[in-house]
């Protein structure tokens, strides 16, 4: 991991700004760490401190605030990027089903995944929802939910719904922990998240405001942290990186401003920001990890803290391929943050194969087009190892936008 | 099919498309309303209840499969920036929009005046539906039909069902068509239903004689045609179940095999289960290929996507609203991955069957993620060799018939050497 900061070390003699720019680097590489350990070391210490036990959960969105007030911790699974090498997972998977479920599989199947107690598969596409069938079969002891998300917005239909979704959630938790989730653990839990998100979003803010102080593969990597750490260390990890960022000196660049759409499952390989970084463009905002920025607003913490959460995904949460949303316009969400952030152009990537992100992709491009703002896609798989004609297109991308805008 | 030999139940399944078709072209004229729906979950009983005529897009992508029109339709759908990756029966409808939305029957298709976006079993359908509400800017219901996670419908489930179906969907309906809704015309609707699900299943079943005396898969298509689309509920519909029913009584009697585009098929030689859809845009020559080889389905996944009446439901008038909801829940994606591979093993015992096959589909996820693994535990479980094909629904690009032939003949090749062996330990 190179340094950083780009400012001239020792030549200026800031050293403050030297020890930030190491800091920012220490905290980093620790993310990176996190990322490539496959074996989920933390997990298993975590697990063994705390005496308890882990539940894992698939993209996008699970309510983590109901396994925290479990004592347990929730772990993210976004596949296994492009470190993985598949040796049973393409047995189960044709070549037309996109990589992450494959990869999924290779976890479960080379034991990585036993330190896990437990899944949840939300339902936000029909791959993971076959997965979680597969995985009763494959992995029959352990706990395996398919977490149904209402797609009927209404809150006495599908908001009904989804409390009782749930209510036995809860009660299956409190059965794997043997802790009782009440009322009073729930809210505290939900404050906990709360603050995660605000620091999540105060950094969204930074990296909007200053690109430079903020690149998106940093950022990606304090997001996926936020996968295997309880929330808790993330909250400080968020903490120290935004004080530490925020002392360096960055030179900032004269980049597009660009929102990268459309990969909000399987994730890009961390060569692939990069090279989208290198080829000029600040990536000023993303939906890679959305589970720590699904809900927009902090959810209540006073009345019933069940409701608070329904509360939260009916009427605060993000806009999404993976959610039906009535009477809306198509892509004004994407459009308002394009606005808001000052955002010069759009690329959409979407994993191969998605049918949820490759579906929505034209009624985005058209929303996109009539209100004048510039895009440009392709497709990537996250065990890809060549980024030379994304980074190529994406420079281009750039380029004509800073000679046209 | 061919006019080889045209059986009376055919005629009748012909006109009562061609009536229908006739009645959507008039549909603005007439002042009907029109409903644009899929076929898993489709509450064909509840919009004949408003007097509103029901279209289903999937039926129409596989129609313009089979007349030659998908590559063309696809084609305009990429060119208009959707992806060679995904579902090919959104792009062949959405090409068949841009090109003007003419029906398979050469007449203008009638613009929805709701989308009843029946959300059962497959994800896409919601996406479908979206593009779709992009295009007509029309009224959308939306009827989320939890999936069996579990393996079972709760009561919450249909609870949920039936809310939707009761606030939402038809007080839409009632706007949109001016009509009030009458529960004793969809009890009468529903006991219509039933009585012909009834024929129904008895066909399916016959495949138990040897010879079988239909293809539960390539003949099945046509069999589930009227209730699987627009006329689950209707007169109509009993009386083709009733024909065919007779029908293939007679050929159980005769002790003759299934009719196939090419005539009466002569020996069986190969029973087989067959899951995932068939494709379309060859369907005759993949047809060919099995039938030549004397090789017929006994049961198939396919004739399930619109109802799994083999295993005992049928609609029950008597609770109107709540036998739609277990109807809608309990269509075939609808259900886990554990309890299609029990369903499929269970076919092969009770079918007696000598293999079992999956069709699988480049662009369908709902039917294709966890075949591969579908395909092991049938086999573990059932003792029978699994074969696998692989080809598209409407895209001509990915039939490869030479592809396909050579599989399925080593397949059959694997059988007989299997049957072999067991004649040597005996
Ligand atoms: S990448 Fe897309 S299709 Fe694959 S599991 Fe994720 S959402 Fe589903
Ligand atoms: S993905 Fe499969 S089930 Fe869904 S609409 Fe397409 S063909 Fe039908």
């Amino acid at each position: 991991m190179e340094h950083a900061c780009d400012c001239e070390r020792g030549a200026s003699g800031d050293s403050s700004c030297a020890d930030s720019g190491s800091e920012v680097s220490e905290i980093v590489r620790r993310c990176e760490e996190l990322y490539d350990d496959l074996d989920l070391g933390y997990v298993k210490k975590w697990k063994e401190e705390h005496r308890s036990k882990a539940i894992g959960f698939l993209p996008i969105y699970v309510p983590r605030e109901l396994i925290h007030a479990a004592g347990m911790l929730p772990v993210g699974i976004m596949g296994a990027g492009d470190s993985l090498e598949i040796i049973r997972g393409d047995a189960y998977y044709q070549s037309y089903i996109c990589h992450l479920p494959r990869s999924v599989i290779e976890l479960g199947l080379s034991g990585r995944l036993d330190c896990i107690d437990g899944f949840l598969f939300p339902s936000i596409c029909d791959v993971i929802r076959n997965l979680s069938g597969m995985w009763m079969s494959l992995f029959g002891g352990k706990y395996v939910k398919y977490l149904d998300l209402p797609q009927n917005l209404a809150p006495a239909l599908g908001g009904k719904f989804y409390r009782h979704e749930l209510t036995r959630i809860r009660a299956d938790f409190e059965r794997i922990s043997g802790r009782e989730i009440t009322d009073d653990r729930l809210r505290k839990s939900i404050r906990t998240y709360n603050q995660n998100s605000r620091l999540v979003r105060d950094l969204f803010r930074i990296r909007s405001e200053t690109p430079e102080l903020a690149p998106a593969s940093e950022v990606h990597l304090l997001m996926r942290a936020g996968n295997v750490l309880s929330v808790e260390d993330h909250s400080s990890l968020l903490m120290e990186y935004i004080s530490a960022t925020m002392k360096t000196k960055r030179k900032k660049m004269d980049n597009a401003r660009i929102v990268l759409h459309g990969a909000f499952c399987e994730q890009p390989p961390l060569g692939l920001l990069r090279s989208l970084e290198n080829a000029g463009c600040d990536i000023v905002d993303d939906d890679l990890v959305l589970v720590n920025r699904w809900i927009k607003d902090p959810v209540s913490t006073s009345g019933d803290p069940m409701d608070a959460l329904v509360d939260a995904y009916l009427h605060h949460s993000v806009a999404n391929a993976s959610k039906y949303i009535a009477d809306d316009e198509k892509g004004r969400e994407l459009i308002e943050t394009c606005r808001s952030k000052r955002v010069e152009g759009v690329i959409f990537a979407a994993p191969s194969f998605c049918d949820p992100s490759l579906l929505e992709l034209p009624m985005l491009q058209d929303a996109l087009d009539r209100a004048g703002i510039e895009h440009t896609n392709f497709r990537y798989s996250e065990d890809m190892g060549q980024f030379h004609s994304i980074r190529e297109q994406a420079g281009t991308f750039a380029d004509s936008i800073k000679l046209w805008s | 099919m061919s006019d080889v030999q045209k059986e009376p139940s055919m005629v009748k399944q012909k006109d009562m498309i061609a009536d229908h078709f006739r009645k959507l072209s008039r549909a603005k004229e007439d002042g009907r309303k029109v409903v644009y729906t899929f076929v898993p979950g489709n509450l064909t009983e509840l919009i004949a209840n408003f007097d509103m005529l029901p279209v289903l897009p999937e039926i129409n992508a596989l129609q313009s499969g089979m007349r030659g029109k998908s590559k063309e339709y696809i084609a305009e759908a990429e060119k208009h920036g959707h992806s060679e990756d995904v579902c090919t029966y959104v792009k062949c409808d959405y090409g068949m929009l841009k090109k003007g939305n003419v029906g398979p029957t050469g007449e203008k298709l009638p613009e929805p005046d709701m989308l009843l976006l029946s959300y059962t079993g497959c994800f896409t359908f919601m996406k479908w539906f979206e593009i779709l509400r992009e295009e007509y800017k029309c009224p959308v219901a939306m009827l989320h039909v939890p999936y069996q996670g579990e393996g079972e419908i709760t009561k919450e489930m249909r609870e949920y069902i039936v809310a939707q179906i009761r606030d939402d969907v038809i007080p839409m309906m009632e706007k949109i068509s001016g009509n009030k809704f009458d529960e004793d015309k969809l009890k009468a609707a529903l006991r219509r239903s039933a009585a012909a699900e009834d024929d129904l299943v008895w066909t399916l079943e016959s495949a138990k004689h040897r010879p079988s005396p239909i293809d539960a898969y390539f003949g099945g298509v046509y069999y589930i045609g009227p209730i699987f689309s627009s006329f689950r509920g209707s007169s109509d519909a009993v009386e083709y179940y009733r024909m065919l029913r007779e029908e293939v009584k007679g050929r159980i009697d005769r002790g003759e095999g299934p009719i196939t585009p090419d005539g009466p098929m002569r020996e069986e030689k190969y029973r087989l289960v067959v899951e995932g859809p068939p494709n379309w845009t060859s369907f005759r020559q993949f047809w060919k290929m099995f039938h030549e080889e004397g090789a017929v389905v006994v049961a198939s996944s396919y004739t399930k996507v619109g109802g799994v009446y083999d295993q005992g439901f049928r609609h029950n008038p008597d609770a109107p609203l709540e036998t739609l909801a277990d109807y809608c829940s309990g269509c075939y994606t609808n259900l886990n991955l554990p309890q299609r591979i029990e369903l499929l093993s269970k076919y092969v015992t009770e079918y007696e069957a000598d293999g079992f096959m999956i069709n699988s589909i480049k662009s369908c996820n709902s039917f294709s993620a966890g075949q591969l693994h579908i395909l092991r535990e049938v086999q573990d479980r059932t003792g029978v060799a699994g074969g696998f094909i692989e080809s598209d629904l409407v895209d001509p690009r990915y039939f490869s018939a030479a592809n396909i032939k050579n599989r399925l003949e080593s397949y059959l090749q694997m059988i007989d050497a299997k049957r072999k062996e067991l004649i040597a330990v005996h």
